[in-house]
């Protein structure tokens, strides 16, 4: 089968000596559940943001579906991004509007700029809006302002935002991190949830090895800008950790044993 | 070693006050100001204002003209304000590192803002008396150009602050430039807007008296007219008027605040 996503040897500068990715190759294909695991600071941000163009990428090439992603014209571009959908650590909403004009915002890539200067919706996408939030568990908060939902209804809107965009692929980053430990089993349910039932690609950027483990299909492992593990999530073991985390990896608190078991 | 610490910050204290000590008494030997003198004066000055400074009747008679004047001098402001306020939003979108079109542009438009927010209303007020003469007009420009700069760079800090990521979230889902900043800057930073733009009509107001005594229009010529002419009852008609005045757009504008907000 071919990948939905292939990213070849890239590589990202900023400025003259920092390197934050060096010769990243990977391929993620249809409807996999893929985490990326790494040190703070060893890029798994600007890995994500390369693969929609949010950050450009310094060398290298990336593939989605059948598009050059590196080569798009600003155009082709916004139309494979209305493909991909992103989820950020801090939910990134508009805190002063509704739970359901944030979510309708997932569509504007697909709007021409006068319904998207007037956010013009259809009578079909505002249903498909309500039913998405229902499944999400929204339904009782569609009129509230954003800024009144708590961190883990807050990041469960994010979600709500990309998947009404119809996305292929969806792409989280530390979509947990903010949360605590029950918000945070719900969002990752409900990620583990689109992936298996609507068949969408998840890549999603965690600090949490023991979440990795258990929720992915593949872990990809990067210290310091380089891929240093890429394989089965039941494959991770502690010598694997040890090498994305460094030496320390020892004293790190869960036990790798344990999870497996469970 | 800690105590070195606490020692050496007690030490510069003592240096910066003994510097501000030294500066204020080379001012003070070079202006040759005498400080008893100044303080001793002060009772003096009080009890002029007590005996000449306040409105009688008659003085109430010029009540209308007076008010006539300030309601020209607060359209005056107000008008100004929300002039520039239009010109400044969009000069902050522009020049805004999360909304800009490109980082060329960006600067260009920061530094014309830059340039106006510079250049005090009082100057500008002197620089616009050649082209437009002592009239309202110089009044209008003179505060429209002020709050343009001012409000350029206080909505571009409003924008940078409140949207970064909402913008970043919609440039993700493909949506295209205007639909962003009508979707996400300006509904995320609307009420800061509306809260400077209060701001500024009441720093205008205080300005513009200060302006009609240069343009010799508005409520500060007024005012300027009876103090020359001795007229000190009528004078002080004019302070309390404007007092109220001001007292009266602060108490609008923190009720239309705490709305909004």
């Amino acid at each position: 089968m071919k990948a939905l996503l292939e990213v070849n040897h890239l590589t990202k500068q900023f400025g003259k000596d920092s390197k934050a990715l060096t010769d990243v190759s990977f391929s993620v294909q249809e409807g996999e559940f893929v985490s990326i695991i790494g040190p703070s600071g060893a890029g798994k941000s600007t890995l994500l943001r390369c693969i929609n163009r949010m950050i450009d990428a310094t060398g290298g090439d990336i593939r989605f579906q059948d598009s050059q992603v590196m080569n798009l014209k600003k155009k082709e571009l916004k139309q494979v991004r209305t493909k991909i959908g992103m989820i950020f650590q801090h939910y990134n909403l508009v805190n002063r509007l509704s739970v359901i004009e944030n979510t309708l915002h997932g569509k504007l890539g697909t709007k021409s700029t006068l319904a998207g200067v007037l956010g013009l919706y259809s009578k079909e996408e505002k249903q498909q809006a309500v039913q998405i939030l229902n499944v999400l568990g929204l339904n009782e908060m569609i009129y509230k302002r954003a800024d009144q939902l708590s961190g883990g209804q807050k990041q469960r809107v994010g979600i709500a935002r990309a998947l009404i965009q119809n996305p292929r692929m969806l792409l989280c980053d530390e979509p947990i991190a903010s949360l605590d430990p029950n918000s945070a089993k719900v969002i990752m349910d409900h990620l583990k949830k689109v992936s298996t039932t609507m068949g969408i690609t998840v890549v999603v950027n965690l600090h949490q090895v023991d979440v990795a483990i258990k929720y992915s299909d593949r872990i990809i492992g990067i210290n310091k800008g380089q891929v240093v593990y890429n394989g089965s999530a039941k494959g991770l073991t502690s010598e694997d950790i040890q090498r994305i985390y460094g030496s320390e990896a020892d004293d790190l608190i869960f036990d790798i044993g344990g999870i497996h078991a469970g | 070693m800690q105590a070195d610490i606490f020692a050496k910050k007690k030490r510069n204290t003592l240096a910066y006050l003994c510097l501000l000590g030294a500066v204020t008494m080379l001012a003070m030997v070079i202006t040759e100001y005498n400080a008893v003198k100044g303080i001793a004066s002060i009772p003096k000055a009080v009890q002029w204002g007590m005996a000449n400074f306040y409105p009688t009747a008659e003085s109430l008679e010029k009540l209308p003209v007076i008010l006539e004047k300030m309601q020209e001098t607060l359209l005056v402001s107000i008008a100004a304000t929300t002039a520039a306020a239009v010109f400044a939003l969009l000069f902050a979108i522009f020049g805004s590192n999360t909304t800009r079109i490109n980082r060329f542009f960006g600067a260009v438009t920061r530094g014309i803002a830059t340039v106006f927010r510079n250049i005090d209303v009082a100057a500008w007020a002197l620089i616009l008396l050649f082209s437009f003469g002592q009239s309202s007009l110089t009044g209008y420009f003179a505060l429209f150009f002020g709050s343009f700069g001012f409000l350029t760079r206080a909505f571009t800090e409003t924008i940078d602050e409140v949207s970064g990521g909402s913008v970043e979230a919609l440039k993700a889902t493909g949506a295209g430039y205007f639909s962003i900043i009508f979707q996400s800057v300006i509904p995320s930073s609307i009420p800061q807007i509306i809260s400077w733009i209060l701001f500024m009509i009441e720093t205008n107001i205080r300005s513009a008296t200060l302006i009609g005594l240069l343009t010799g229009s508005g409520i500060g010529f007024t005012f300027n007219l009876y103090y020359k002419s001795l007229a000190y009852d009528t004078a002080s008609l004019v302070v309390i008027v404007i007092i109220a005045a001001i007292l009266l757009i602060e108490f609008a504008s923190n009720y239309v605040r705490k709305v909004i907000l």
